[in-house]
């Protein structure tokens, strides 16, 4: 073969490969329904963001991969990757211009291509331009690979930025512009729909001198914290942890009605993630039947609260402890007969048990108990003497409690002997049971605590809608949730809060997204096992692992370097 | 004095008779080592000692306990280690935190205590904290406890598998082939490593090994398996001069030559 086509490989292949990526976004509708957003007024909306995007990342890939071939490849393998990508877009739309393909692709829409050609009357000059668009990608892809690691960092974190800012546009506006000092701020920032331009270029500036700022001070300022004896330095984490106790008990308040709804979502999520984590991420047992535990607390309160059934009258705190007892009563009866089982095994028995409790509340035997499928309703709200938890913002409060009490109960649990003994059986179970490890005990002591935790997170659910219905609880949740637990880091705590925002927060705030949330989901997780197995915040240990192997990596190459090549 | 009795073990694998009416007295303080050519029966011996595999017939006493039926977690507790053939540490947990789940059964925190934060169970772990910085300090792997299992060398793994088993303040170490893998260096560092454990803590040592220079070295008594079956017993030099034994290792014809020793 042609050396020079070989050399050249990587742009081609990464190019097929984003070509089809680019071709498959555009015909499952997403660039056309991500239009209707623009990023930056009148110039670039959403859906060309997203192709950009895309774009960009597999230009830079091949641009990365270039590199290794030597400095003159680099651009070779960008542009090649990015006019290949521009290509193939530009063979769908001549393909749309020739034949109708909405019997197959309802999405192939002449809306879709007009976006495609930039909106271009003459379809050859769009062509054009889309060509052009291409190899631009791949020159600044390739600009790009060969900055210093710093600046790429300060470049990709602005444009990141505005991308995020011009995203979330309906969000930030709102809040800006409740502070009257801020408001005429905003007119500037946000004429219409999407960032202004003199607002995009002034972010842009602002984040990357920032961010500019932090890689040159930042590892000055740390090494300075490092340094600072042990008593200041628990100072700086308690007062830490106190700012951030304290912007989380005023968020509600400066986000306003629809974003602690949100923030109610993304909190459940977090509890229920939480305790899943205790299962799955310290104790290694796949349990895909955690949203019966979730039902059971939801149950149990709206059985002790509704007056709709007439059984009782109970309010709100006295039915939560028999809630969680029941959830953990509920997590010892399944655990002790599967818990003898193994990964997959386990995995499919809970399945299981998930369903057999979701056709249990809708069955009709059991209707004049559970309610069936009209589920139960009138859930009084809870409420501490006078003040009643009923709006989202007031809700929030409760979700922020729990949470910080599941929160606390982990972190103890997983810094003391069962937590090691935990990620013991996690690592090897015959080996943790060869130190002294009980098997069962240990197991079903996980089993429980992350079932306790579901059931906690059902009770404020159920208070928090007023009625429960079996729907809520098919075998979805389970999987949204130890979604949640992979894409933030198996074991990680902060990792359950940020998979919870990146999964569930997000798609909330995006309606756009809506349609797309499970192709979202696969493709977050697939990406996530590619290119960051760990989560995207793993535990510290294993995260300084890493580094540290990188550097080990890293001095053994240069070490090798300047022995010379081995003979 | 006896610190393990084994008597008339038999453990079979469908037809396969892997241990055959076995009888083993291990003396306590003393270092034991087991021999024999491969499939002999030696880690089916470890494992059926460790709870591992149930015997069909026969006992394992360790001093006046039966040890036939009961888990390996009940059998760590009355005070039987080991580590494995094929080192297996917690790869995904630091060398401090393998440890520390070796203590486990030493420690008595329970749940309530370790979410209320007592301060028993503080001390606790405190205490649990030093001695196992202690116990990586023993085994020469100071300074290393946040380090991940498995990013550590090969011959610190092996040493921090016995520092892990050590920390369950075993009677009796069983080491399965401690020496697997080692130059004649590092396994004559292991040998005074291990002579050290003995004296110091005065614990008793079992030994596999396929290193004729480990065992010879430091046994003061040797068994030899083949098939299952206990061929010869003595000292190192006894056994060395034993006709069946060279058999066993050379093939017949061999012993007839005359020993060396």
């Amino acid at each position: 073969m042609n050396p020079a086509l070989t050399q050249r490989f990587p742009g081609i292949r990464l190019g097929l490969i984003g070509g089809v990526s680019l071709v498959l976004l555009s015909l499952i509708g997403m660039v056309e329904t991500f239009n209707q957003r623009e990023i930056i007024s009148d110039l670039i909306s959403m859906g060309q963001t997203l192709l950009l995007l895309t774009a960009v990342f597999i230009a830079y890939l091949a641009a990365k991969r270039g590199r290794e071939h030597g400095r003159a490849q680099v651009f070779g393998a960008s542009i090649t990757a990015g006019l290949i990508m521009a290509g193939m877009l530009t063979l769908l739309v001549l393909l749309g211009q020739a034949i109708n393909m909405r019997q197959v692709f309802i999405n192939a829409s002449p809306v879709l291509f007009q976006i495609l050609i930039f909106q271009q009357e003459e379809l050859w000059a769009g062509i054009g331009l889309l060509l052009l668009a291409g190899a631009l990608i791949g020159f600044s892809a390739a600009l790009l690979c060969l900055l210093p690691h710093w600046l790429r960092r300060v470049i990709t974190t602005g444009l990141c930025s505005v991308a995020g800012v011009g995203l979330l546009q309906d969000l930030i506006a709102p809040i800006l512009s409740d502070w009257s000092l801020l408001a005429d701020f905003t007119d500037l920032l946000f004429p219409g729909n999407g960032l202004s331009i003199s607002g995009a270029v002034g972010l842009f500036i602002v984040v990357a001198a920032l961010s500019a700022l932090w890689s040159f001070r930042g590892q000055a300022l740390q090494t300075r914290i490092k340094a600072l004896p042990p008593q200041s330095r628990r100072g700086l984490n308690f007062a830490a942890l106190l700012a951030g106790a304290l912007v989380m008990l005023v968020l509600p308040q400066v986000l306003g009605l629809f974003l602690s709804e949100v923030m109610t979502i993304v909190g459940l999520y977090i509890l229920l993630g939480l305790g899943l984590n205790i299962v799955v991420g310290f104790a290694g047992l796949l349990d895909l039947g955690y949203v019966a535990f979730f039902a059971i607390g939801s149950y149990t309160v709206a059985i002790l609260t509704s007056p709709e059934l007439g059984f009782f009258d109970w309010n709100f705190w006295q039915a939560l402890p028999l809630a969680v007892l029941f959830g953990v009563l509920a997590g010892v009866i399944l655990g002790v007969p599967v818990l003898k089982m193994r990964g997959d095994y386990l995995a499919i028995a809970t399945l299981g048990f998930g369903e057999i409790i979701r056709i249990m509340v809708l069955s009709d035997f059991l209707r004049p108990w559970l309610g069936g499928a009209q589920g139960i309703g009138k859930i009084p709200k809870a409420a501490i003497g006078g003040f009643e938890f009923a709006t989202p913002q007031e809700i929030y409060y409760l979700i922020l409690a729990g949470c910080a009490l599941v929160g606390f109960i982990s972190w103890r649990l997983r810094d003391s002997r069962l937590g090691r003994a935990w990620m013991a059986v996690r690592e090897d179970e015959d080996v943790a049971q060869a130190m002294g490890i009980e098997l069962v005990a240990t197991k079903l002591l996980a089993f429980a605590t992350g079932a306790g935790f579901s059931a906690l997170s059902g009770a404020i659910f159920a208070t928090k809608l007023g009625s429960v219905y079996p729907h809520s609880f098919n075998v979805m949740i389970s999987i949204n949730i130890l979604c949640v637990i992979i894409v933030g880091g198996m074991g990680s705590m902060p990792g359950v809060a940020v998979g919870a925002i990146a999964l569930v927060g997000l798609p909330e705030l995006l309606r756009e997204f809506a349609e797309y949330r499970l192709l979202v989901y696969g493709a977050a997780l697939m990406a996530m096992m590619l290119l960051r197995p760990e989560g995207l915040w793993p535990e510290a240990t294993r995260q300084r692992e890493l580094h540290e192997e990188e550097d080990a990596v890293r001095a053994s190459k240069l070490a090798e370097g300047s022995a010379g090549p081995r003979s | 004095m006896a610190v393990i009795t084994i008597t008339k073990l038999t453990k079979q694998f469908g037809g396969l008779i892997a241990i055959e009416n076995l009888d083993i007295e291990v003396k306590e303080q003393s270092i034991h080592s087991v021999i024999g050519p491969n499939g002999a029966g030696k880690t089916t011996l470890f494992n059926c000692m460790t709870g591992f595999y149930r015997p069909e017939i026969g006992d394992i006493r360790l001093d006046d306990h039966s040890l036939v039926g009961l888990l390996p977690d009940q059998i760590v507790r009355h005070g039987i280690a080991r580590t494995y053939q094929n080192i297996r540490l917690f790869p995904d947990l630091t060398a401090m935190e393998n440890i520390l789940v070796g203590m486990h059964s030493h420690l008595r925190s329970g749940y309530f205590g370790i979410v209320l934060g007592l301060p028993t169970t503080r001390k606790e772990e405190q205490k649990a904290n030093e001695e196992a910085l202690r116990l990586l300090k023993f085994v020469n792997l100071a300074g290393k406890g946040d380090l991940l299992a498995k990013n550590l060398p090969y011959g610190n793994q092996r040493r921090l598998e016995i520092a892990r088993a050590l920390a369950t303040r075993p009677k009796v170490l069983c080491l399965d082939e401690p020496a697997a893998g080692m130059n004649p260096k590092e396994s004559q560092d292991l040998m005074d490593f291990i002579r050290h454990l003995r004296d110091v803590l005065g614990i008793t040592i079992l030994l596999i090994e396929h290193q004729m220079r480990v065992v010879m070295g430091i046994s003061e008594k040797v068994t030899v398996l083949d098939y299952g079956k206990k061929i010869a017993e003595g000292t190192p030099t006894e056994v060395q001069c034993d006709p069946r034994v060279i058999e066993a290792y050379l093939g017949r014809g061999s012993a007839t030559q005359p020993c060396a020793a």
